[in-house]
């Protein structure tokens, strides 16, 4: 098996799916060109997340990480549920498969996200939901939330330290050839034509 | 739970009569074929036999059989050993774009020592026009390899004709039959092909056992330079059981193949229309009509392959998907984008191929735990929600 039981089990059981037509705040990631695509719904009452829900278009691993966000995130207050990482998600599920940590866990961005919108709104904001822009960033402003992943100087594939130069270098960890783009400063493949955040071409860098 | 493997295109198990015939060459029949003793005769009749039935599947004489390990050194073989010995011809090689990647970085590869490649593009249903493969040909063309089905949407290319087009321009043609051969009837003759690859385990022979037909009087430069075997032409000691598992596996495919290809296509289209039937916005994927008899593919719009797969896993349904999400690398098929799919629609992509083994039954069970399962995975899809709201405005 390629997933963990508890991977499995939220798999099979995801706790807390749907919609709140009242939310106060929605949130959502990614793209089917990505792979995955989440949305987050959330309810507020005295700082608190009284109520969350999601829906999520994805494999195993991005419906099972949405599960464990929301039931992480449910009576949280908004501090301690921003202070959910991705990698606390997945470690919480036993572990994902390294190919997965980027494009299926982002739950916990999809939660940040609705949580600002929330915020948002509470400042006196119109959006209906805060959307992440492919590359990582939401539309209204730059959010902590969205960082972009690269400049954390993480592998966009399993989080591992990325090692060597600025624009060629490697994941630390899983080996990954990484080239950073130059539209938006994230890592991806190297030898990718585009970059699979943003979609800017990539031109190959010159063997020295 | 009973478990109901549809995944025929992964792997096959073996046919019985298959392993009974490999095991005695893991124990008295141990010999080196290229052994003058006793042992090594023994060793290498049992592979000239498989040579035979290999060729008898395919219309070939046996001098024509090269044994291989798997159909990827098949692809690899024919590609960068027909490319390479007619260099000086030219440098041009004209693939379909939806060859299997064996195929196609095997031409990428060769694009490193000056090689140029053409894909040529294919319609909706992944078929290849003829007329696109004529026009890509060139003087410097060398090559046109295009496979005869493809795995992943099921779709069976117009080979005679592409070889009937390219053969006219003097150009040399391979196919990758893998899919198709041992499954439906394949005779290189009638195809009119100079090199074709097949693999066992396709149909019920062992992993490990496969071959490259390469037509008598045509050059091809080993891939594996070593020794004598293969009449020089691929190094290294036979893999003796794996060779003899391929050999019965062709011959029990050649008796069977009428009576077999007629069921499993009739099951196929059984379970073509139950699924179809059974569930809204699911689409065939590939040619109804020009298609492999043991596969069924669709793509279900609004929901993710990988997590129907698991689905049906837990189901006890061994399927296939060709999801950018399955997929190691997480990229789209290029099969699927080929097709002019939509990266949405191609992440929906299940992919079933049936085992000789299936019966009516499977199938039917197939078609009644599948609408749950779609529905439940639907219930969850933000692409589904939305789609019903633009519907009910």
């Amino acid at each position: 098996m390629i997933y963990t039981e508890k991977v499995m089990d939220h798999f099979a059981n995801p706790r807390n799916v749907g919609t709140l037509p009242d939310a106060d705040g929605v949130g959502q990631v990614g793209n089917p060109v990505c792979g995955d695509m989440m949305t987050f719904y959330v309810k507020v009452k005295n700082g608190r997340l009284t109520d969350v829900k999601f829906q999520t278009f994805g494999c195993g691993a991005a419906i099972a990480v949405s599960s464990m966000v929301s039931e992480m995130a449910i009576g949280k207050s908004l501090d301690e549920a921003m202070a959910i990482t991705n990698e606390k998600v997945a470690e919480e599920l036993g572990g994902l498969p390294k190919n997965k940590m980027h494009c299926s866990n982002l739950g916990a961005d999809a939660l940040h996200l609705a949580i600002k919108n929330h915020q948002d709104r509470a400042a006196g904001g119109t959006a209906k939901i805060a959307v992440a822009e492919e590359a990582g960033h939401e539309h209204e402003e730059e959010g902590e939330a969205a960082e972009p992943r690269g400049k954390t100087g993480k592998c966009p594939y399993c989080d591992g330290p990325v090692e060597g130069l600025e624009k060629l270098c490697e994941c630390g960890r899983c080996h990954t050839d990484l080239v950073e783009c130059p539209a938006c400063g994230l890592y991806t493949r190297a030898g990718e034509p585009a970059c699979t955040h943003c979609g800017a071409e990539i031109k190959a860098e010159p063997k020295s | 739970m009973k478990r109901i493997y549809l995944d025929h295109i992964a792997a096959t198990p073996l046919a019985p009569s298959v392993l009974e015939a490999m095991l005695p060459c893991f124990r008295e029949h141990f010999g080196n074929p290229q052994s003058l003793h006793a042992e090594g005769q023994a060793a290498a009749t049992a592979v000239a036999e498989s040579r035979e039935a290999v060729a008898r599947l395919i219309g070939a004489s046996a001098g024509e059989i090269i044994f291989t390990s798997s159909g990827t050194e098949a692809n690899n073989f024919a590609i960068k050993g027909l490319a390479l010995a007619h260099r000086a011809k030219g440098s041009h090689i004209v693939l379909s774009a939806v060859e299997h990647l064996s195929v196609l970085n095997a031409a990428k590869s060769l694009e490193k020592s000056g090689f140029t490649t053409t894909l040529v593009p294919v319609d909706r249903e992944a078929l290849v026009d003829p007329v696109e493969v004529e026009k890509a040909i060139r003087k410097e063309t060398v090559l046109v390899s295009v496979m005869l089905a493809n795995s992943e949407v099921g779709t069976v290319e117009p080979v005679a004709e592409i070889a009937k087009a390219a053969k006219a321009r003097g150009v040399l043609v391979h196919t990758d039959a893998v899919a198709a051969a041992g499954n439906m009837p394949v005779d290189v003759r009638t195809l009119g092909v100079d090199a074709l690859s097949l693999a066992g385990d396709q149909f019920y022979g062992p992993k490990g056992g496969a071959a490259l037909f390469v037509r008598k009087g045509v050059r091809i430069l080993p891939l594996i330079d070593g020794g004598i075997q293969e009449g020089g032409r691929r190094g290294g000691t036979e893999n003796v059981p794996a060779i003899v598992g391929l050999g019965k596996a062709a011959e029990l495919a050649l008796a069977a193949m009428a009576e077999r290809q007629a069921r499993m296509a009739r099951l196929r289209d059984r379970l073509i229309d139950g699924l179809l039937g059974s569930v809204d916005h699911v689409l065939l994927s590939g040619s109804r009509e020009r298609r492999l008899p043991h596969q069924a593919s669709y793509f279900v719009r609004f929901v993710e392959g990988e997590a129907l797969l698991l689905s049906l896993d837990l189901k006890g349904f061994a399927a296939s998907s060709g999801s950018a999400c399955t997929s190691k690398a997480l990229k789209a098929s290029h099969v699927h984008l080929a097709m002019g799919l939509d990266h949405a629609t191609a992440q929906g992509s299940l992919v079933f191929s049936l085992l000789d083994t299936t019966t009516a039954e499977d199938i039917d069970a197939l078609v009644a735990v599948f609408p749950p399962v779609v529905d439940r995975l639907r219930k969850m899809s933000p692409l589904y929600t939305e789609f019903l709201k633009e519907k009910t405005p």
